[in-house]
């Protein structure tokens, strides 16, 4: 006996996606409808949950192929924009991190350093249809004898382009507060002295792993919205976890799973690569990225209806502790406080500062819906699952 | 409510006069003072948002502080937000002063009070994606 009263399968739900009768809502939509409803009847009612992210995710970068040239080059060094690409791939491959800066940048020699162009800025000019200068080293070898090249190029003059993210869709992530007597330039952002503001990152209850605690649905294979077009989660990301604490309702507390995604960065769209520059850190790369959720059953219905105040991370001290490797919380808030405007802890008002946008966030999961709708987006069966 | 940001140059002579503090006491005015500075030259720097319930109250405190011979300037330049550009991350409310650039809930949208920016700077570099620019404006003479 199935332990589910509802039971839908992929292909179930992708016939109705291409008959144009699946039922689709957000992941902000499915919350009320849960609670009118019950997770049973709802789980009947709707076939797939859509979620979206927008937010700084360094580990992020694309494997380019730049052409060949004549004479031959096997290229050892490579530079877009002046922003150096790893090269230690064959023959003109090369791989551009989102966090590699500039050649000539000051860095931080004058603290806190501006980060004005880096790996995700040539991204964003790349998708944008800019052009880029691209420039090449080699040692030279007989099968490959040329040693030096430079051209301008577009997106569209280079052979392949796949962004490829080692480490994205962070599942929870800390609120970053400063306890020291002195501001910090973090990657959670400025920080000022004595927990002037508390910085959090995440889209909350319409992110994609905390509508998927578990990762039931999401596996290799699962295709997803990334950087404005259809892209796949190709493995778990660096730094993913399974074994963590979690809420009763399966939601980590801490930061945990993350997802290595992958799409053709031809079919990307500037609105969703945004380079960054981030004060006293680096430069980095925001990624559009959602995930549609299948409502196989009602155990699926029931974890894309959690909402903010069911969602907790641990507040960390940016001004001593993380630096030096230290794992504290300061305390366990809610995204609910947290999107609130302000929290307390030990006794104090905090302000909050949010670093992922909502606004973007909700227009992916709005867009995703739309195109599973008119059957222009289908769910991808995963061929691996990663729980 | 009427509110605007004020830029007041002190030459030497009244630098050390307790004159700030009677924009409340004689004409009823509430300010925030967003930055202050002396040089070694003795002459003062002040930037202060002042705020009335009426232009004419205002007006009247301004008036005030130019005949004990404070030069009173609006600022010469604007931040302005490229609706473009901006992603609506938030990231520069940690650093706006006067809660000019701050959050519209619940939708999450961040918005952009021109008249309540002291135009201090700090979100134009803090801005991860550059959205925030600073711009020239013909200086409007105050009062």
């Amino acid at each position: 006996m199935n332990e589910f009263k509802v039971n839908k399968t992929y292909e179930q739900i992708n016939k109705k996606i291409a008959r144009g009768e699946a039922v689709v809502v957000t992941a902000e939509e499915i919350i009320d409808i849960a609670q009118k409803h019950g997770v049973v009847e709802a789980a009947k009612k709707v076939d797939v949950v859509t979620t979206g992210t927008f937010a700084p995710m360094c580990s992020s970068g694309a494997f380019i192929n730049i052409g060949q040239f004549k004479p031959l080059v096997r290229t050892t060094k490579t530079w877009f924009n002046n922003v150096s690409a790893y090269s230690g791939v064959a023959a003109v491959d090369c791989y551009l991190g989102a966090t590699q800066t500039s050649d000539d940048d000051p860095l931080n020699k004058y603290h806190p350093g501006e980060f004005n162009y880096g790996g995700g800025h040539v991204i964003q000019d790349l998708v944008a249809g800019r052009k880029v200068e691209v420039r090449a080293q080699s040692y030279g070898t007989d099968c490959y004898p040329n040693k030096k090249i430079e051209k301008i190029v577009t997106l569209n003059d280079l052979p392949n382009a796949m962004l490829c993210n080692p480490r994205n869709a962070y599942q929870n992530y800390n609120c970053a507060v400063n306890r020291s007597d002195k501001i910090k330039y973090t990657y959670m952002g400025t920080l000022k002295s004595n927990m002037g503001n508390a910085n959090y990152s995440t889209s909350g209850e319409l992110s994609p792993l905390f509508n998927d605690p578990y990762l039931k649905t999401i596996g290799l294979g699962t295709r997803i919205f990334l950087g404005g077009a259809q892209g796949y989660v190709t493995w778990t990301g660096t730094q993913h976890k399974k074994d963590v604490e979690r809420s009763m309702n399966g939601v980590p507390t801490t930061p945990s799973g993350t997802l290595c995604v992958m799409g053709d960065l031809k079919q990307m769209s500037p609105e969703w690569l945004v380079g960054q520059s981030i004060r006293g850190y680096g430069c980095s790369l925001s990624i559009g990225l959602g995930i549609p959720i299948p409502i196989l059953n009602e155990e699926m219905l029931k974890y894309t209806a959690v909402s903010d105040d069911q969602i907790f991370t641990q507040v960390v001290d940016y001004g001593y502790d993380y630096p030096q490797g230290v794992s504290k919380s300061y305390g366990q808030v809610s995204y609910a406080e947290l999107k609130s405007g302000s929290i307390m802890i030990k006794g104090k008002k905090i302000p909050t500062v949010p670093l992922s946008s909502m606004v973007k966030a909700r227009k992916i999961a709005t867009i995703l819906k739309t195109q599973i709708q008119r059957s222009k987006f289908f769910i991808g069966q995963p061929q691996h699952l990663f729980c | 409510m009427y509110s605007k940001i004020v830029i007041l140059h002190f030459p030497p002579e009244v630098a050390q006069n307790a004159l700030v503090c009677q924009l409340t006491k004689k004409f009823d005015l509430m300010f925030n003072i967003l930055s202050a500075k002396i040089s070694s030259r003795k002459e003062g720097y002040m930037v202060l948002e002042i705020s009335s319930a009426n232009r004419s109250g205002f007006n009247k405190g301004v008036k005030f502080l130019k005949d004990q011979g404070i030069k009173v300037s609006s600022p010469e330049h604007e931040i302005f937000k490229d609706e473009e550009i901006c992603t609506h991350c938030g990231a520069c409310t940690a650093v706006c002063p006067t809660e000019a650039l701050h959050i519209q809930r619940p939708e999450m949208q961040v918005l952009f009070d021109k008249e309540k920016c002291s135009v201090c700077e700090l979100c134009i570099l803090t801005c991860p994606s550059r959205a925030m620019g600073l711009f020239s404006k013909n200086t409007e003479e105050v009062v």
